[in-house]
């Protein structure tokens, strides 16, 4: 850093036209004109929309009635949003998913890191492996899955009735009320699982070696190494996996609507997919607005405090 | 304590981790071999009870995919014989080929929005990243994690008022809007990561070349850009896989001329429900492209899904 001052104070000290001839545009200059484009580019795309989103969230507007006239209606849709037993129930759907979802990822994710970090022969080709599905399309892959779940050919039940002898017929995952939450889950496990554990691996591999020769030294036992030393030591990075995870499934919306389509009736009706046939179905455009604008203040809000006690854990 | 490390596990510890890891690894792959076998399925196996795994192996899925057929007369098929293998294939049906299905446009348009917005997203991301990581920017912090929270609308809540606008300017169901909006959307991944790659580069190369001479433009084209390529191309890769799996926005803002595979793909239908040999098809050229990509990634992988928060 320092070196960089004595070349600015350099050219500061330099007359101004010379300083031009010799370093062409100033810092300043080019800093913003590289900045602007991506800037111009977020407020167009992301907070005008956002902006545009608030206001309409006061309002009765309907996308699929241009022409009629749009009246403010204050925070009518706030309102109504908040005392719907549907929404609470789709938000409960949520819930299930979220917890689930994370609970099994952090479980099997920091497992299969804590196995692999053995480092034993091949480890690196299975971990490519084992990566694969996160980076797929879940919208063509969760289509995919319907045809895994299909309750007769389905390879899903039939893995299902080879292991348990169940008949592989008696049961359909995601046509099922009782089953459908966890058809989702079960998928989405499979294809963010790795997510985690690239995460924990990362933690795992940064723990030094001496920390465990001098526990090992002081006559640790191997359990007490792990509570005292992998756990804490691992958990900020998985702290961080939760966050992205978190967001991520918050959100969900491709996955799920390929899978089940927020079905059956509406058990599998996670927050995103609401919200997109209110918005784009039923066309209650403020309606839908006023929900889109409680989402993103939760989805902040959350992920605000979440990140606070993240840095906590880490500066321990 | 022998000269191998506290770290060091046993044998038995190893073997025990290697067999659990690659089982772990084979559950997982299975769906995504199922994908790549069906494809390769006739209908009638592809729904055979139980599952084949054995199975006489046919293009019939991946014609189904590239053309429309429609069934036809005996006397017709008789006087019309089939010309080459993929016309026998759908004449032993009872069929002729119609045409071309809509599958090959929509692949085109996935590859055209995924270039220009990965293009895109990396020409302005390496400038503003450089500008971030190099200068002292105004509300640095604050502007970086401005740029971060856009990542964290849920896609259908900004597609409101996008949907409205791109109506408003035309923009709806173009590949112009769509490379515009995917770029947005991938800047804040671009940015991040960019950033990460370009700290890394040691200032002194640049100011050396200041001292020879150059100016900043030129220290930053002619010194920095060579410098970084390896994070430029794998932030490009990461750029493409979104836009190349973006479903939301995809179904929400096109229905014709620019919609791209993924919500194309799950609508492949054929006689009575879904052509499963087909959909398989289609799934498996488009999801190849994604594991070569991922495999040659894998060492910068995890930078890459966390925004380049971990590095390994």
């Amino acid at each position: 850093m320092s070196k960089t001052k004595i070349v600015d104070a350099a050219a500061y000290a330099t007359p101004l036209p010379l300083r031009h001839r010799i370093r062409g545009l100033s810092d300043r200059t080019i800093a913003w004109i590289f900045v602007a484009p991506t800037l111009i580019l977020l407020l167009a795309i992301n907070i005008f929309p956002l902006i545009w989103t608030i206001r309409l969230s006061f309002t009765n507007y309907r996308a699929n009635r241009p022409n009629a006239d749009v009246k403010f209606i204050g925070l009518r849709n706030y309102e109504r949003i908040l005392t719907d037993s549907d929404i609470w129930q789709t938000m409960q759907a949520t819930a299930h998913f979220l917890c689930w979802t994370l609970f099994l990822q952090v479980v099997i994710g920091f497992a299969l890191a804590w196995l692999i970090n053995r480092k034993f022969k091949g480890n690196d080709l299975w971990t490519t492996i084992i990566v694969l599905p996160m980076m797929l399309s879940p919208a063509v892959v969760g289509n995919f899955w319907t045809f895994l779940y299909q309750p007769q050919i389905g390879l899903f039940n039939y893995l299902i009735s080879f292991l348990t002898g169940v008949d592989p017929s008696s049961f359909t995952m995601i046509g099922e009320v009782r089953l459908a939450p966890w058809a989702i889950v079960i998928v989405d496990t499979w294809m963010w699982t790795p997510f985690v554990m690239l995460i924990c691996l990362a933690g795992l591999r940064s723990i030094p070696d001496y920390i465990y020769e001098a526990a090992e030294c002081d006559r640790a036992s191997k359990w007490r190494q792990f509570w005292t030393i992998t756990v804490p030591m691992v958990l900020p990075f998985l702290m961080l996996a939760v966050l992205f995870r978190g967001i991520e499934n918050f959100k969900m919306f491709d996955l799920v609507t390929l899978l089940t389509g927020g079905g059956p009736g509406s058990t599998t009706e996670l927050t995103s997919i609401n919200l997109k046939r209110e918005a784009f179905e039923k066309w209650r455009t403020g309606y839908a607005s006023a929900y889109a604008v409680i989402l993103f203040v939760t989805i902040f809000g959350l992920a605000s405090i979440y990140v606070k006690a993240l840095n906590r854990v880490k500066d321990r | 304590m022998t000269s191998v490390s506290a770290m060091e596990p046993g044998r038995g510890q190893k073997w025990l981790a290697a067999i659990l890891v690659a089982a772990y690894a084979l559950l997982t792959l299975l769906p995504l071999i199922w994908i790549l076998s069906t494809g390769f399925k006739s209908p009638a196996d592809s729904i055979a009870y139980p599952p084949k795994l054995i199975f006489e192996p046919t293009l019939e899925g991946y014609v189904n995919l590239f053309t429309t057929q429609t069934r036809q007369t005996e006397e017709y098929l008789a006087s019309h014989p089939p010309g080459n293998w993929y016309e026998r294939l759908v004449h032993d049906k009872g069929m002729v080929i119609a045409g071309p299905s809509r599958f090959g446009e929509r692949f085109l348009n996935s590859v055209i929005i995924g270039f220009g917005s990965t293009f895109l997203s990396v020409f302005l991301g390496t400038l503003a990243a450089y500008a971030f990581s190099r200068y002292r920017v105004p509300l640095k912090d604050d502007l970086l994690f401005f740029i971060l929270s856009t990542r964290m609308m849920p896609p259908i809540a900004v597609a409101i008022p996008i949907f409205l606008m791109f109506r408003a300017v035309g923009l709806s169901d173009t590949h112009a809007g769509m490379i515009l909006l995917y770029t947005a959307v991938n800047l804040s991944l671009a940015v991040w990561l960019l950033k990460g790659f370009i700290d890394e580069i040691p200032l002194e190369y640049e100011e050396a070349a200041l001292i020879d001479g150059y100016t900043r433009l030129q220290a930053f084209i002619k010194v920095v850009l060579p410098q970084a390529t390896t994070g430029i191309a794998s932030t490009a890769i990461f750029c493409l896989i979104f836009a190349w799996n973006e479903y939301a926005f995809a179904v929400l803002l096109t229905s014709g001329s620019a919609q791209t595979a993924p919500p194309f793909i799950p609508t492949i239908i054929g006689v009575g429900g879904q052509d499963w040999p087909a959909v398989a098809a289609g799934a498996t050229l488009f999801l190849v492209p994604v594991m070569v990509f991922t495999i040659l990634l894998r060492r910068h992988l995890l930078r890459g899904i966390t925004f380049g928060a971990v590095r390994k």
